[in-house]
């Protein structure tokens, strides 16, 4: 049953996925408010196209995204946007980002929905899948449109995930096991829509009831349903496309870059749904767990829902809970507030007692067992990236392939001694990426400074040009007529220096500058009595008028004297 | 024996005259690595040519960084600049000297429109054209472009510029450093090395 292939390391904590797995996937109930981030996406958000006020239909787009850039959002149920502002969003920084809130109308009433028409070119699939908002459920929520077009030719394979290796986690296995037609026929219209030369579903050992209903609804198509032995973390997409065919994704590159297309198994369901029912991405299913639930399971849910309305529905006990993972324990991140929203990307939250998840020991100095080199699955030196890390020496780290970390955990789960080790690296790839960015912006900025410079130089250039020529053209007309040249030469040579402006254009600015000052003492008097804060900035004006018109005046003067 | 003599003359003259041009072509080498070199520095700093370090921008400052001046009179360049600085020119890092300013958060100019009288001239002052408008009409900062150098604001005649800091999102957070993260903990702690300003308290 397993493969020929494998990958180095990994790790095999106990799963705990039975709890979630008793009942089958349940409805959440519409909430009376949702709150959908802009953002659910990697990329940036995309651009609100309704207000404040709007009445919206389930499934009408609530933004616009750039292909490449940002993915649109589509609202959830029908009803009222009440806000459209800054909301705390799940994401491990616990910030804020901006969120449209509706008011449900409790009626959901659909959109009308366009589905792909069939005579669609693939460019144009591609597109209508970015429309519909689709991205990859699995977890990363990278741009679905955007991953399918990074393949230049077709790919020789087409990997389906359904591994889902880390523990807790069951929605893909739920989603498997209770629709696997749905799985089936979202693997073949992607087969459809990428042209690859095979198509094969990953699963895990671990889930035979998922196992044995995908073989039923496969049978008849060429859809392989390759079975892997557990082991943490199979379903990484480099790992699995390891496990599969043998091939490994280079540093730095991409699975296309093997001829491997990777989607996970939630995501080829909803590409199937925006194509043939023009179905945008408004719920998903989630796994609720941890000992602090009453009623555990996979629910599925629209996007926006409240997690507090979710953890309600599973019977959460607040006295019992001690931490709140979004995700899973070992990739997964803590939540500090129930207040946030479902997102998309969104498979897991567990509920933890402190009994389940108790606080970290103290770490301890790294005892260089090695045991963390063992378990990596991507070969890496976790140990020295660690020391590199700690030490702030983000750019060493780099070179010791930091970036090929997959953050999977695994080393910290290992190590004796503790050390959040996975955190240490997460912090270096923030501090790497930011220093990219600074420089990015600084190169940027240089090349404006530098076209500006040219730019002054240029127009410096122009009026030397131009005053060449004037002066040329003088000293033709002089030519023409000698006497004057003369004339001008000999007042050049008594007056070296530019002749200082005459007697009436002194005059003129005085009284210019007088009609200021008097200008500027009848607004301040107004703004004294009507809007005494802008009166410090008149009487600065006031003040720089009147030193103009001392100037002009000493000016004027001094001309007098001299002539 | 006169022989030897003038022999040996000729050769160290021979020798002086090879060193010489030696030396004179790689004066020549040397100049043009140092442009590279300044180049190089330049490249470090942030560019915001906004003179806090007492040149008039960015690349000045770079050519005076080559020819041996401290590497920490950068203000909006902060520890980092100086730590590549450091890096690059394999010398010992040193705090940001004072004397220049402080390292802020990013900030942006903001113009209050209302109260622009359209003169012009902070779009003269601005080094990275991040000024739009034209005579007579307000004038607005394209915040993208901006570098936050401050320049704009003193040529000002109605002091309508405001500095005002970015707000800090989601893209630019950095995960804390481990060490940095609040204990969670409430057992005594066993470790010193990780954090000693803890356990010494
Ligand atoms: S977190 Fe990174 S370093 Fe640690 S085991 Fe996973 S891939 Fe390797
Ligand atoms: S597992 Fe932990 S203690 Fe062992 S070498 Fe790795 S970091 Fe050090
Ligand atoms: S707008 Fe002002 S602060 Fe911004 S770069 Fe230009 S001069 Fe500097
Ligand atoms: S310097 Fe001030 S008043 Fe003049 S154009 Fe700029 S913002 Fe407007």
């Amino acid at each position: 049953m397993g493969t020929q292939f494998d990958f180095p390391g990994g790790i095999h904590p106990p799963d705990n996925k039975l709890r979630s797995l008793q009942t089958p996937i349940r409805q959440a109930p519409l909430p009376d408010r949702l709150t959908v981030p802009l953002r659910q996406h990697r990329g940036d958000p995309g651009r609100v196209v309704v207000a404040v006020g709007d009445h919206v239909l389930t499934g009408q787009p609530l933004s616009e995204g750039q292909p490449g850039r940002s993915v649109p959002v589509h609202a959830p149920t029908s009803g009222t946007i009440t806000a459209i502002k800054s909301h705390e969003v799940p994401h491990p920084s616990g910030l804020e980002e901006t969120c449209i809130l509706i008011e449900a109308d409790g009626r959901d009433q659909w959109y009308e929905l366009a589905p792909c028409p069939d005579s669609a070119s693939t460019a144009e699939r591609y597109d209508h899948l970015h429309r519909t908002g689709v991205v990859g459920l699995g977890g990363a929520g990278f741009p679905t449109r955007d991953k399918l077009q990074s393949a230049e030719a077709a790919p020789d394979v087409l990997i389906l995930n359904g591994a889902e290796c880390e523990p807790y986690i069951t929605a893909d296995q739920a989603l498997m096991r209770e629709r696997p037609d749905s799985v089936v026929a979202g693997a073949l219209a992607l087969w459809r829509l990428v042209g690859a030369g095979r198509c094969l579903i990953g699963i895990e050992d671990n889930k035979p009831d998922a196992i044995e209903a995908l073989r039923q609804s496969a049978e008849g198509t060429s859809v392989e349903i390759r079975v892997v032995a557990a082991r943490y973390p199979s379903g990484g997409e480099r790992q699995l496309i390891q496990l599969l065919t043998g091939l490994e994704v280079p540093s730095g590159g991409l699975p296309a870059d093997v001829g491997v297309l990777c989607q996970n198994v939630a995501t080829a369901v909803a590409v199937d749904r925006s194509l043939r029912l023009g179905e945008p991405v408004i719920q998903r299913i989630t796994t609720l767990t941890g000992e602090a639930l009453a009623r555990p399971g996979n629910i599925e849910a629209r996007i926006g829902t409240p997690l507090d309305h979710l953890l309600f529905e599973a019977g959460l006990d607040p006295q019992r809970l001690h931490r709140l993972i979004m995700g899973g324990p070992l990739m997964g991140f803590d939540l500090t507030t129930t207040g946030l929203p479902l997102i998309k990307t969104a498979n897991c939250l567990i509920a933890g007692t402190a009994g389940e998840f108790p606080d970290p020991p103290i770490p301890q100095p790294c005892i260089r067992c090695g045991l963390c080199e063992q378990a990596c699955p991507v070969d890496l030196l976790p140990q020295q990236l660690y020391w590199f890390a700690s030490a702030g020496e983000h750019r060493k780290a780099e070179h010791f392939d930091l970036f090929d970390c997959i953050e999977c955990g695994a080393c910290d789960w290992v190590c004796p001694s503790h050390l959040p080790l996975t955190d240490y690296y997460r912090h270096s790839k923030g501090v790497l990426r930011q220093e990219q960015k600074e420089q990015a912006e600084a190169d940027h900025a240089r090349q404006r400074f530098e076209e500006r410079q040219a730019r002054l130089e240029r127009e410096q250039a122009d009026r030397e040009e131009r005053r060449r020529a004037r002066q040329q053209a003088r000293e033709q007309r002089h030519n023409v007529a000698p006497a004057e040249a003369s004339e001008a030469a000999t007042a050049a040579a008594s007056s070296p220096t530019a002749p200082g402006p005459d007697r009436e254009t002194l005059i003129q600015r005085r009284d210019q500058a007088r009609q200021k000052v008097e200008e500027a003492q009848a607004q301040l008097a107004e703004a004294r009595e009507q809007t005494p804060e802008a009166v410090p900035k008149l009487e600065r004006a006031l003040n720089k008028h009147q030193k103009r018109l001392d100037a002009a005046e000493k000016a004027l003067s001094d001309a007098q004297e001299d002539t | 024996m006169w022989m030897n003599l003038l022999l040996a003359i000729a050769t160290l003259l021979l020798l002086a005259g090879a060193f010489g041009a030696l030396l004179g072509y790689a004066s020549v080498r040397l100049r043009r690595d140092d442009d590279s070199l300044v180049e190089q520095i330049d490249a470090v700093l942030p560019q915001t040519q906004c003179g806090q370090c007492g040149y008039p921008g960015c690349r000045p400052y770079a050519e005076a960084i080559a020819e041996g001046d401290a590497i920490n009179k950068c203000p909006p360049g902060g520890e980092a600049t100086i730590q590549s600085l450091a890096n690059l020119l394999d010398v010992e890092p040193q705090p940001l000297d004072a004397e220049h300013g402080e390292e802020q958060p990013k900030r942006v100019a903001y113009i209050r429109e209302a109260e622009c009288i359209g003169c012009t001239k902070c779009i003269q002052a601005c080094p990275v054209d991040a000024i739009v408008g034209a005579p007579k009409f307000m004038h607005t900062v394209i915040e993208s472009e901006c570098t936050g150098c401050d320049l704009c604001v003193a040529p000002c005649p109605v002091d309508c510029i405001d500095m005002i800091e970015v707000a800090r999102g989601i893209d630019d957070w950095v995960p804390p450093h481990p060490a940095d993260r609040p204990l969670t903990h409430d057992g005594p702690v066993i470790a010193t090395d990780q954090r000693p300003a803890e356990a010494s308290a």
